[in-house]
C-alpha cells in the first residue's frame, strides 16, 4: 500500500509556568491510502496535540521535533487538480506557514468533535466549504465553486444538498453538521483525514451513521484515516491498526484485533477492563489519575497505576518491544 | 397508587413548551411537548435508568421529579406524599430527601468557594442549627467516604481532576442523606478509567447508604453496568421499559433494537 503519512520520533515540547513539557514524546506512526489507524488515549494523552501538529496548529512558542513524511506520489482523492508540490515527499515538521497552507486542506485535512463551535455560526453551511475551496483556488468562477460545494456535500450524503448550501449552522442538527464538516474537509481533495473525536458528541444512532460515511469515504476515495478517540468500541469499529497513547508515548500499538483482542500493556488491558460494556459485568477501574506532565514519574509513565509494576519500572521507560510481526508494547512484561 | 416499597410514584406527568415561541413568533399556540405523559415507580433501592438520545425529555422529565420545574399535568408521589402539590416547608422537606448529581464536574461547582463551604452548604441550609464544628466533621467524613483527602475542604474546584470533581459533587448530594439520588449523565463527562471509579463508587454508595437512584444516561454501556430497570425514553415517552438484561439483551421495541444495534461494540 502506498505510504501518506510517516511520521518518526515526532515531540511537542511547550514552555509552562513549572517548566518545559513533552505532551508528545517520540512518536512513530505510518498510515497508508485506504487504511484508518486510531489513535486511543484519555484526556492528557496528547492525542490531539498530535494532530495539531501535524496540522501545523500549535499554539504559538510550542517546540516540534522529530520528522512527520507527508506522501510519495500523487492520490486521487477529490475532483481538485493536483497541487504543483503534489507527489514530493515533504516533511511538515519545520514547514513554513506559506506552504502549510498549501498543505492543509489539499493535502491534509482535520474534522473536530464538536462541529458547532468548528463552524462559523454566520455563514451558509455552502459559502464556509466555498471559503475552503477558494483559499486553495482563488480564480475559479462562481458556477464552478458553486458545483464542487454541492458535489462537496453529496459526497458527504447530504440530502437535498442545494437547499442545506443555503442554510446557517444552527439550522442543521447535529449529525447534518458533521457532514457539512466532513464535506468542507473533503472539499480540496486530501489524501489524509484527521478525525479528531467526530463521533463523541453525537447520539449513538447518528454516531453510527457518521462512522459509516467515513468507512464509505475511506474506501471510495482511498483516504488514509488517522482516527482520534477515547473510545475503544469505536475504534474497534473504525481501525485496522491502533496505537494507545499515555502521557505522551505510544504505549502499545498493532492490528486492532490484537491489540484490543490480546492486550499486551497493563495500560490496555486497563482501558478495556474500565470500559462498560453491554453485559453487565464487574467494572474494574484503573486507580489514580493520569499524571500531570510536570509531574511525570522517573520511569514508566504507567508505573504508579499499574498493578503488575515491578521494581525495575521505576528505573526507566522502557522500549516499544515486539510482541508478534506488527504488534509491539512498552512493558517489560513483553 | 401508593404501596409502601415505592419511593417515588410517577403518573402521567406531562411538559410542554411553546414552539418557535416568544415575543415575536406569528400564528404561535404550537406546543412542543417535551414530557409526554410519562408513569413509572421507583422502587426502594432499585436503580432505574432512563434512556434515550439527546432532545428525547430525560432530562426534563429528572427536573420536574426533583421539582425543578413544574410539571403541566400528572401525579407525583414521594414516599406516599404528594410531591406536585407540596410548596413551602413541606417542599422543602421533601426536598432535602432528594439530591442530585450533574453531568458537567466543571460547571456544576461554585469556583470562589472551598470545597468544604460547597460541600457543607447544603447543611448550613436545612440544618442551620449545626455546631460549625460539627458540620465540617460532617463533611469531612463525607469526603473520605467518596475517596477523598480531608484536605481537601480548604481547596478550591480547578484544584481537582474531572473524577475528583464529580466525587465532590456527589459528596455534596449526599451530605443530607438524602434517599433518592438523581444522577444526569454523571460520568459521560469523565474518562473511561475514571468513569468506571465514579460508577463503582455510586455503586458502593447505593448498598452501603439504600439509596433510590434515578440514572439519565445516554450510554446503553453504562446503564448496563448500574441499572436494575430500564426505561427507553423516545419524543417524551417511555417506548419501553423492563428489567435492564431483559430490555438491553432482548429489547421488544423497534427503536431499541436500534439503539442496541448502534453501540459500538468494543
Amino acid at each position: 500500500m502506498q505510504q501518506l503519512l510517516d511520521v518518526r520520533g515526532l515531540t511537542v515540547e511547550l514552555a509552562t509556568a513549572a517548566g518545559v513539557v513533552r505532551p508528545v514524546d517520540g512518536v512513530s506512526l505510518r498510515i497508508a491510502a485506504g487504511e484508518t489507524v486510531g489513535l486511543v488515549g484519555e484526556s492528557g494523552s496528547g492525542k490531539t496535540m498530535l494532530a495539531l501538529a501535524l496540522m501545523g496548529l500549535l499554539p504559538t512558542g510550542a517546540r516540534v521535533g522529530g520528522e512527520a513524511w507527508l506522501g510519495g506520489e500523487a492520490g486521487a482523492a477529490g475532483g481538485a487538480s493536483p497541487a504543483p508540490t503534489e507527489g514530493v515527499r515533504r516533511n511538515l515538521v519545520g514547514m513554513g506557514e506559506r506552504e502549510l497552507r498549501g498543505v492543509r486542506g489539499r493535502e491534509v485535512a482535520m474534522i473536530f468533535q464538536e462541529p458547532m463551535t468548528s463552524l462559523n455560526p454566520v455563514l451558509r453551511a455552502g459559502e464556509q466549504i466555498a471559503e475552503a475551496i477558494r483559499a486553495h483556488e482563488p480564480g475559479l468562477p462562481r458556477a464552478e465553486v458553486r458545483r464542487r460545494v454541492i458535489a462537496a456535500l453529496e459526497r458527504a450524503a447530504v440530502p437535498e444538498a442545494g437547499e442545506r448550501a443555503r442554510q446557517y449552522p444552527h439550522q442543521l442538527s447535529g449529525g447534518l453538521r458533521q457532514r457539512v464538516m466532513i464535506a468542507m474537509a473533503l472539499a480540496c481533495g486530501p489524501r489524509l483525514l484527521i478525525a479528531d473525536e467526530p463521533t463523541t458528541a453525537l447520539d449513538v444512532t447518528v454516531q453510527r451513521q457518521i462512522l459509516d460515511l467515513l468507512d464509505e469515504l475511506r474506501r471510495g476515495l482511498g483516504l488514509g484515516m488517522l482516527f482520534i478517540t477515547h473510545d475503544l468500541g469505536v475504534v474497534a469499529r473504525v481501525a485496522e491498526r491502533v496505537a494507545v497513547l499515555y502521557a505522551g508515548r505510544i504505549v502499545e500499538e498493532g492490528p486492532a484485533r490484537e491489540v484490543l483482542g490480546r492486550p499486551r500493556h497493563p495500560y490496555t488491558q486497563g482501558l478495556l477492563a474500565a470500559s462498560p460494556r453491554m453485559e453487565r459485568g464487574k467494572l474494574e477501574p484503573i486507580p489514580g489519575t493520569v499524571p500531570r506532565l510536570t509531574a511525570l514519574p522517573p520511569g514508566c509513565a504507567f508505573e504508579p497505576r499499574c498493578s503488575q509494576r515491578r521494581a525495575e519500572c521505576a528505573a526507566g521507560m522502557p522500549e516499544l518491544r515486539a510482541v508478534t510481526g506488527e504488534h509491539a508494547a512498552r512493558c517489560v512484561l513483553v | 397508587m401508593g404501596t409502601a416499597e415505592n419511593l417515588l410514584e410517577v403518573r402521567g406527568l406531562k411538559k410542554s413548551y411553546a414552539r418557535g415561541g416568544g415575543v415575536f413568533a406569528e400564528g404561535g399556540g404550537v406546543r412542543f411537548a417535551a414530557v409526554d405523559g410519562v408513569s413509572f415507580d421507583l422502587a426502594r433501592g432499585e436503580t432505574l435508568a432512563i434512556v434515550g438520545e439527546s432532545g428525547c425529555g430525560k432530562t426534563t422529565l429528572a427536573r420536574m421529579v426533583l421539582r425543578l420545574i413544574e410539571a403541566d399535568a400528572g401525579e407525583m408521589r414521594f414516599a406516599g406524599e404528594d410531591l406536585r402539590a407540596a410548596g413551602g416547608e413541606k417542599l422543602r422537606a421533601l426536598r432535602r430527601r432528594m439530591q442530585m448529581v450533574f453531568q458537567d464536574p466543571f460547571a456544576s461547582l461554585n469556583p470562589r468557594m472551598r470545597i468544604g463551604e460547597i460541600v457543607g452548604e447544603p447543611l448550613a441550609i436545612h440544618e442551620a442549627r449545626l455546631a460549625s464544628g460539627e458540620r465540617r466533621e460532617r463533611v469531612a467524613a463525607m469526603l473520605g467516604r467518596v475517596g477523598l483527602e480531608a484536605d481537601a475542604m480548604r481547596r478550591y474546584a480547578h484544584e481537582f481532576s474531572g473524577g475528583q470533581r464529580q466525587r465532590i459533587g456527589i459528596a455534596r448530594a449526599l451530605i443530607l442523606r438524602p434517599q433518592l439520588v438523581v444522577a444526569d449523565e454523571p460520568v459521560s463527562a469523565l474518562d473511561v478509567s475514571v468513569g468506571a471509579q465514579v460508577l463503582l463508587l455510586l455503586q458502593e454508595l447505593q448498598s452501603e447508604l439504600g439509596l433510590t437512584y434515578l440514572f439519565i444516561s445516554h450510554s446503553l454501556p453504562v446503564v448496563a453496568q448500574i441499572a436494575t430497570r430500564v426505561a427507553v425514553m423516545r419524543a417524551g415517552r417511555f417506548v419501553e421499559v423492563g428489567a435492564a438484561e431483559q430490555v438491553l439483551a432482548r429489547p421488544e421495541h423497534a427503536y431499541t433494537k436500534e439503539l442496541v444495534a448502534a453501540v459500538p461494540a468494543g
